[in-house]
């Protein structure tokens, strides 16, 4: 008599309530052993209708829309509505406020940057020891956002042709002396990250993805940059003054987790530059734009407008339309979180469920702009 | 009666004073006990009784204190302040985390094997107090100086996996069987060169007593076997689940693994255990590769003991909070491939060398330290080698050159969008 | 070799392991001997003399001080401060409001100085459970009446008792924060070093003009 050992495939509901996937997403994964076969996404549980929301709130009102989209990266949200916003009514931004967005915008991208690899790291395994460093540096930078606008998370700093309010005389020192010590507290987290061996083995060449894979599902950001592909808005198609700032595009050629996790820390260093050089070009002036060239109550002409930044996990875009009245007839987000996650399957398939959360995490998702 | 029992000094103490007048007890110069003569075997049961207790209330002391020390030191290495609220520098923390266990709710799921549901918890803390008999927590006290105590401690401890597979299995839940599989895969994996990495030591001391393990390092034998303290620390880690072999209740990956489904005291007796063996393992190790209670004389032989079993768990601590967790298929790759060779080199150096010398004197000793730091350094950067560096260490020049400087402008030619749709 | 990059790991934890906590506590803080001294205002060997107990609980690490988390001048606390006398009720701040959790409800027949007559206000509830502190109720009032509070510790217990009642805002701590309000910037006022406006006159962009002055520039020049 003989006996057939037979193994069957089981199928795991990982989340929505999972300790690591960056809020409520929940994935049906079918596993062999401990490989996964079969991945299947669904999310929709953090869904509050922002775009319809957006449609019965006047243009300055969606501002606090946009900033609980992706609340890691809330500058940037805005700093891309409002781009939207100018570009729909011809507005004709001051320079000072374009200046002060572009610090607040890059000051974001390192916040949310400190918390991807913060995260992807706690996935590895870590017990919370680098996701701690990185959130006391996060910290540093939310303690200038509370400079610059009175709030931490859903800033609400920029309003149509600037921001709100000029920066405050102590947020220039504060901030120098972020800049001085941000280079060195980088180092240590490569020091204690980068050269390890144990992160290095678990995620070089794990869930690679080609540029051509990449580019076909419009994958955008760290991640594209990861594999090679040197595309950057910033350089691109340059909004606001990116065009006066000179700042490198670090890729690797890899495309693996940890060459998004290697880009991420080079960005880093390189949003610091652009900060330097945006507090020396910055000049004194209004922040806004005359209230008799835009008034409080934003009344658009008839149109579209599209407009996107380099956002720190994508291109993130506003599409914007216009029925002449007080509110957006339509608002559209193109949101990098959900648009990068379509190459999920393809990540995950084949690797070992270890990975699974790593590979998950170095995509560098929000929920809050996956579900908007 | 066993008479064995009486080497001990610390049984011996309470027992003479009991029934005192018994023959073994006349080097005392106890004149008589408290019990009348022909109850010897009450005196010997309540002596029993009184150490098995109190080894067994010190143990979950020290799991509380443990637990608090590693929370403060975690805050610490975290730049936090850690828990500091409840009590002298939050030492009562774990006090009031253990009550808050007690209460709450007991829940066991629909789908569980009730039986084996509720046995788990017991099988798992059972081998750990086990493990604390047959070890010397100074000189002349401990509950039993077992002359196989080295064996007996491998072989109890390997009950852990047994528990955490039953857990795993009657909870009833998927994620949960995901740890026992992991469990399975580890434990066993981890036996054998844990057990390999300490047949120098056996070799060099000529006993699988603990007692006479200690009594035989006049050089501590850290120095002496620094490959099969290597191979132990390495393996206990594993076996214990610390980081970066804690795959078995990842965190970030299966929640809480095993733990998932229990709730309440069984919980609390899993964490127990958990600490507890950690505890333990930190003991043997100090047993047997750091000297054991032997320290330098006017201090108290216990004070040696546990001054160095917590540098170890500090050490062990410090290790946890640094570095993340490897991937199954690498632990086991480490086991099998890395650690299991390590320890045929270690015994094959120390045998010869144990045939050069049979007993050795203390400048022997040194010689043949000398010789085994040779062979550790040689066979660790073998061993990385062969292991492969493109798996475990860094390729420098991958990364940074074609990195930095920038690529050029333009799209490199060959990036041709492919034609098919994306999934 | 393998475990140079996890040594390095572990130089740096410990160096993190020195350094001082970064983090702040709240809202208290468990302070040594020498800080239990200084709350106490007595010196280290003055304190042990006259209160050993207190001395010997600081020791023990059992002593708390109250800690005040200082915010910037401009944080957005959740309690507003208004000042009736400028309100003139126009619901500015109800209409900007992007979820209308501003309910005002008047009635004629007040009378301001500065703007002649205008509206007694008799609700002017804020329902901060619903509020998300965007700010945009006090960037849309004209009087500058409404302000961002500076205060944050407003939990309750109920839904109910989150709306902030009128009564609860006249009466309320003036200590308005410096959002959307350069004025308090340029006079380097700061809430978090306990300063006050009670004075609804200093409250606004512009000093209000006094009566004589008005009666000046309105009615005599014309």
């Amino acid at each position: 008599m003989t006996t057939q050992l037979r193994t069957e495939p089981i199928t795991v509901n990982l989340g929505p309530q999972h300790p690591s996937t960056h809020g409520v997403f929940r994935m049906r994964v079918t596993f062999d052993g401990e490989e996964i076969v079969d991945v299947e996404p669904i999310f929709g549980y953090l869904h509050r209708g922002s775009e319809k929301l957006a449609e019965e709130r006047t243009y300055v009102q969606v501002v606090t829309l946009t900033d609980r989209m992706d609340y890691v990266g809330s500058m940037l949200n805005n700093q891309a509505y409002m781009l939207s916003v100018e570009k729909l009514c011809s507005i004709k931004p001051s320079p000072r406020g374009v200046w002060l967005r572009m610090i607040a915008a890059e000051l974001q991208r390192i916040a949310s940057h400190l918390v991807a690899v913060g995260f992807l790291i706690q996935d590895l395994g870590a017990w919370g020891t680098p996701l701690i460093y990185t959130m006391r540096e996060r910290e540093k930078i939310l303690d200038l956002f509370e400079m610059l606008c009175g709030a931490r998370i859903t800033n609400s700093y920029l309003r149509p042709g600037g921001v709100f309010m000029d920066a405050p005389e102590e947020f220039w020192p504060a901030m120098d002396k972020l800049l001085d010590e941000l280079p060195a507290r980088l180092d240590e987290l490569d020091e204690l990250l980068t050269a390890n061996e144990i992160i290095f083995s678990r995620t070089k060449g794990v869930s690679v993805l080609t540029p051509e894979q990449m580019i076909n599902a419009s994958i955008t950001g760290p991640m594209l940059r990861a594999a090679g592909v040197d595309w950057d808005l910033r350089h691109r198609d340059p909004y606001d003054f990116y065009d006066q700032v000179s700042f490198e595009r670090p890729l690797h050629h890899a495309g693996d987790n940890f060459a998004r996790y290697w880009v991420r820390i080079q960005e880093m260093r390189e949003s610091i530059k652009i900060i330097r050089q945006c507090e020396r070009l910055i000049e004194p002036g209004p922040v806004r734009p005359h209230h008799d060239d835009v008034p409080w109550l934003v009344r658009p002409p008839v149109g579209d407008a599209y407009a996107a930044i380099e956002h720190s996990k994508g291109e993130l875009g506003f599409y914007l339309v216009s029925d002449g009245s007080i509110s957006p007839y339509r608002c559209h987000v193109r949101a990098p979180s959900l648009i990068n996650l379509t190459l999920l399957r393809d990540m995950l398939v084949g690797e070992l469920l270890a990975d699974m959360f790593v590979s998950f995490g170095s995509v560098d998702i929000n929920m809050g702009e996956v579900d908007r | 009666m066993n008479t064995a029992f009486l080497d001990n000094s610390w049984f011996r103490n309470i027992y003479c004073y009991l029934a005192g007048d018994s023959a073994s007890c006349a080097d005392r110069g106890y004149s008589s006990g408290f019990l009348p003569a022909g109850l010897e075997w009450l005196g010997f049961a309540i002596t029993a009784f009184i150490i098995i207790f109190a080894v067994i209330n010190f143990a979950l002391g020290a799991v509380l204190v443990y637990i608090w020390a590693e929370r403060r030191m975690l805050g610490r290495i975290q730049n936090r302040t850690g828990p500091n609220r409840w009590g002298p520098f939050g030492i009562f923390t774990s006090v009031a985390d253990a009550i808050k266990t007690l209460f709450k709710e007991d829940i066991v799921p629909d789908d569980a094997d009730r039986l084996l549901f509720n046995i788990a918890p017991i099988i798992m803390v059972f081998p750990v107090f086990l493990v604390l008999a047959v070890i010397p927590f100074g000189a002349g006290t401990f509950v039993l100086d077992l002359n196989i105590g080295l064996l007996f401690v491998i072989a109890v401890t390997s009950m852990s996996g047994l528990a955490v597979v039953l857990a795993a299995w009657s909870s009833g839940n998927r994620v949960s069987i995901f740890a026992g599989m992991r469990s399975v895969a580890m434990l066993i994996s981890y036996e054998i060169p844990m057990a390999l990495a300490v047949l120098g030591v056996i070799m060099i001391a000529g006993s699988l007593s603990l007692g006479a393990i200690v009594e035989a390092q006049d050089v501590p034998f850290l120095i002496v076997q620094p490959l099969g303290f290597f191979v132990f620390v390495i393996a206990a880690q594993a076996e214990t689940s610390r980081t970066p072999f804690d795959i078995i209740e990842a965190e970030s990956e299966l929640a809480a693994g095993y733990l998932n489904d229990y709730s309440s005291m069984k919980f609390g007796i899993f964490f127990l255990a958990e600490f507890l063996a950690t505890i333990a393992a930190a003991m043997i190790i100090v047993t047997v590769f750091l000297g054991g209670w032997r320290g330098w004389d006017p201090i108290p032989s216990h004070f040696w003991f546990f001054a160095k079993t917590m540098l170890v768990l500090a050490a062990i601590i410090w290790l946890r909070f640094s570095w993340p967790r490897l991937r199954i298929d690498q632990i086991l790759s480490l086991a099998w491939k890395g650690l299991f060779e390590l320890t045929l080199i270690n015994i094959v150096a120390t045998g010869i060398l144990i045939a050069i010398w049979p007993e050795p004197t203390y400048a022997q000793l040194w010689i043949m330290a000398g010789i085994n730091w040779a062979v550790f350094l040689v066979s660790i950067w073998a061993i990385s080698k062969l292991l492969g560096t493109s798996d475990y260490a860094r390729d420098d020049e991958g990364v940074h050159t074609l990195a930095y400087p920038v690529a050029e402008d333009e799209l490199p030619d060959d990036l041709t969008l492919s034609k098919g749709a994306v999934r | 070799m393998i475990g140079i990059g996890l040594l390095k790991a572990m130089k740096v934890t410990m160096k993190n392991f020195i350094r001082k906590p970064s983090t702040i506590q709240y809202p208290d803080r468990k302070v040594g001997l020498s800080g239990a001294a200084k709350n106490e205002g007595e010196s280290i060997p003055g304190m042990v003399s006259k209160t050993p107990g207190t001395a010997l609980k600081a020791l023990a690490g059992m002593y708390s001080v109250p800690v005040n988390v200082p915010q910037n001048q401009r944080f957005r606390g959740n309690e507003f401060t208004w000042y009736e006398d400028r309100c003139t009720g126009c619901a500015s701040c109800a209409k900007y409001c992007p979820l209308g959790i501003i309910e005002i409800v008047t009635s004629p027949g007040g009378f301001d100085v500065q703007q002649g007559e205008s509206y007694a206000i008799d609700v002017f509830d804020i329902d901060i459970g619903r509020c998300m502190f965007c700010g945009l109720c006090v960037e849309a009032c004209p009087y500058d009446a409404l302000h961002m509070g500076s205060r944050f510790e407003r939990s309750r217990f109920e839904r109910a008792s989150l709306v902030i009642p009128i009564d609860e805002l006249r009466e309320a701590l003036k200590q308005p924060s410096s959002w959307f309000r350069p004025q308090f910037e340029e006079r380097k006022y700061n809430p978090f070093k306990d300063e006050h406006i009670e004075d609804h006159h200093r409250a606004g962009r512009h000093e209000s003009p006094s009566a004589g002055e008005l009666d000046q520039r309105w009615v005599k020049e014309r």
